[in-house]
């Protein structure tokens, strides 16, 4: 690869990273019991939960690293980690 | 010609941070700077010193950043973006961004020190963030100015002689706030809205700011991913990271710990970093020193 003098990226490319592969746990988001406090979205260290209506989250599996994070501090408890399938 | 800095229409993303950065499972350094750009919004122009944020946000040919960003070098994060600010004012375009310095804790309060010193002192219109993940670990995890008492890195190792880091976490918001700046905070990424409010408004005010905010890293912290959010909020609630705002060298604003007080043992437990305490009765000892900074922050900023 030739890199020249101030090697420029393009914003945003990183999404063509699919993180999914790291991911041990996949978290399920029940859409039960949601209240819609949002926690899992701003907790989200990917960026990947995202609001489809006031009290119904979910994730982007393609980028989901599966930390937890989310089901952790989830305010209803509406988030479950369930070992991942490959 | 002159072209726009920033880009006019709703960023398509969801965050100005984009995913597919390759931060470590549950990385507290990742959701920080998630939260600062989210509160900045797009018209900003930020720098970053060599170190994990660096490293897992700029893999090339990708970047993460879907605002203009300079990678500097590991020492001059804060040189670069008052670079860019004096280039913004002498063109007469500083109302058109915000710059936002960033390093992590080694990047601040160790190798970048001088060049933040400079820029305070000079004046800049910036703000500066500062990751405090307590060690310098996108290396493998070396002891810097601000890892706390005790811990164990690489470089403050336990063993027969040595309980791991032997000094004292350096007061590095003392250290911005004794060049009268106008205004310094910490806060925790356990406390988004809290970060937000920060992020804001340090950028209503003209002149440098300092802002640094406590970033578990699990795979220093030798903590559960999981537990990002949990580690973080107890370091608040014990008093051991004190949250607070100082406006023109007062502080105005804290965030009180727990009532009863959280003893220190409920956060030092849930880390690797510290498990060496809890191994032999003789670490009580230190588990009490490290209870007696938390006494003391509480006493100092007037946390209880
Ligand atoms: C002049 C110089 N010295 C050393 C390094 C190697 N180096 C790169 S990142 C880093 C540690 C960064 O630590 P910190 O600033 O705390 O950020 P973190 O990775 O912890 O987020 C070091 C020592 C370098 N890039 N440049
Ligand atoms: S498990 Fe972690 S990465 Fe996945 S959605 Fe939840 S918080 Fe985000
Ligand atoms: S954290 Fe839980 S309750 Fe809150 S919005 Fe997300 S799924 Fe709903
Ligand atoms: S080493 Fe720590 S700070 Fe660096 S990416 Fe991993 S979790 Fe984040
Ligand atoms: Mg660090």
């Amino acid at each position: 690869m030739r890199l020249d003098l101030g090697a420029i990226a393009k914003a945003g490319t990183s999404k063509a990273n699919q993180t999914c592969g790291w991911r041990n746990f996949k978290p399920i988001f029940h859409q039960e019991k949601c209240v819609g406090c949002g926690l899992c979205k701003i907790y989200c260290p990917e960026g990947c939960v995202t609001m489809v209506e006031k009290k119904k989250y979910t994730v982007d599996y393609t980028y989901c690293k599966g930390c937890g994070i989310c089901a952790e501090e989830c305010s209803s408890s509406d988030i479950e980690m369930v070992v991942e399938e490959k | 010609m002159t072209t726009t800095l920033t880009a006019s229409k709703e960023q398509s993303c969801q965050t100005l941070l984009a995913s597919g950065h390759t931060a470590c499972t549950g990385c507290g350094e990742a959701l920080a700077a998630k939260l600062v750009l989210g509160a900045a919004g797009s018209n900003v122009i930020v720098t970053d010193a060599t170190g994990c944020l660096e490293v897992f946000t700029t893999r090339f040919p990708q970047s993460s950043w879907e605002v203009p960003f300079i990678h500097s070098l590991f020492e001059n994060s804060a040189a670069v973006a008052s670079g860019i600010e004096a280039a913004l004012k002498s063109l007469g375009r500083q109302n058109e961004a915000k710059v936002i310095a960033q390093g992590g804790d080694g990047g601040t309060a160790d190798i970048g020190l001088q060049a933040l010193s400079g820029m305070l002192e000079r004046g800049h219109d910036i703000l500066y963030v500062c990751y405090d993940n307590e060690a310098y670990m996108n290396t493998g995890v070396q002891r810097s100015g601000l890892t706390p008492f005790d811990c164990m890195t690489t470089t403050s190792p336990y063993g027969e002689f040595s309980w791991g880091n032997k000094h004292n976490k350096k007061d590095m918001p003392g250290i911005a706030a004794a060049h009268n700046i106008p205004y310094v905070a910490t806060a925790s990424v356990s406390f988004p809205k809290d970060i937000e409010n920060k992020v804001k408004k340090a950028l209503s005010i003209t002149g440098p700011k300092y802002l640094q905010i406590h970033s578990p890293c699990p795979l220093g912290w030798r903590s559960n991913p999981q537990l990002t959010i949990t580690v973080a909020r107890l370091a608040v609630q014990t008093g051991l990271y004190p949250i607070f705002e100082m406006e023109n060298g007062k502080i105005t604003k804290v965030r009180k710990v727990s009532t009863p007080k959280t003893p220190v043992e409920e956060y030092l437990k849930i880390q690797g970093r510290f498990a060496h305490l809890f191994k032999s009765p003789d670490g009580n000892e230190e588990i009490r020193k490290i209870q007696e900074i938390a006494d003391r922050n509480i006493e100092k900023y007037g946390l209880a």
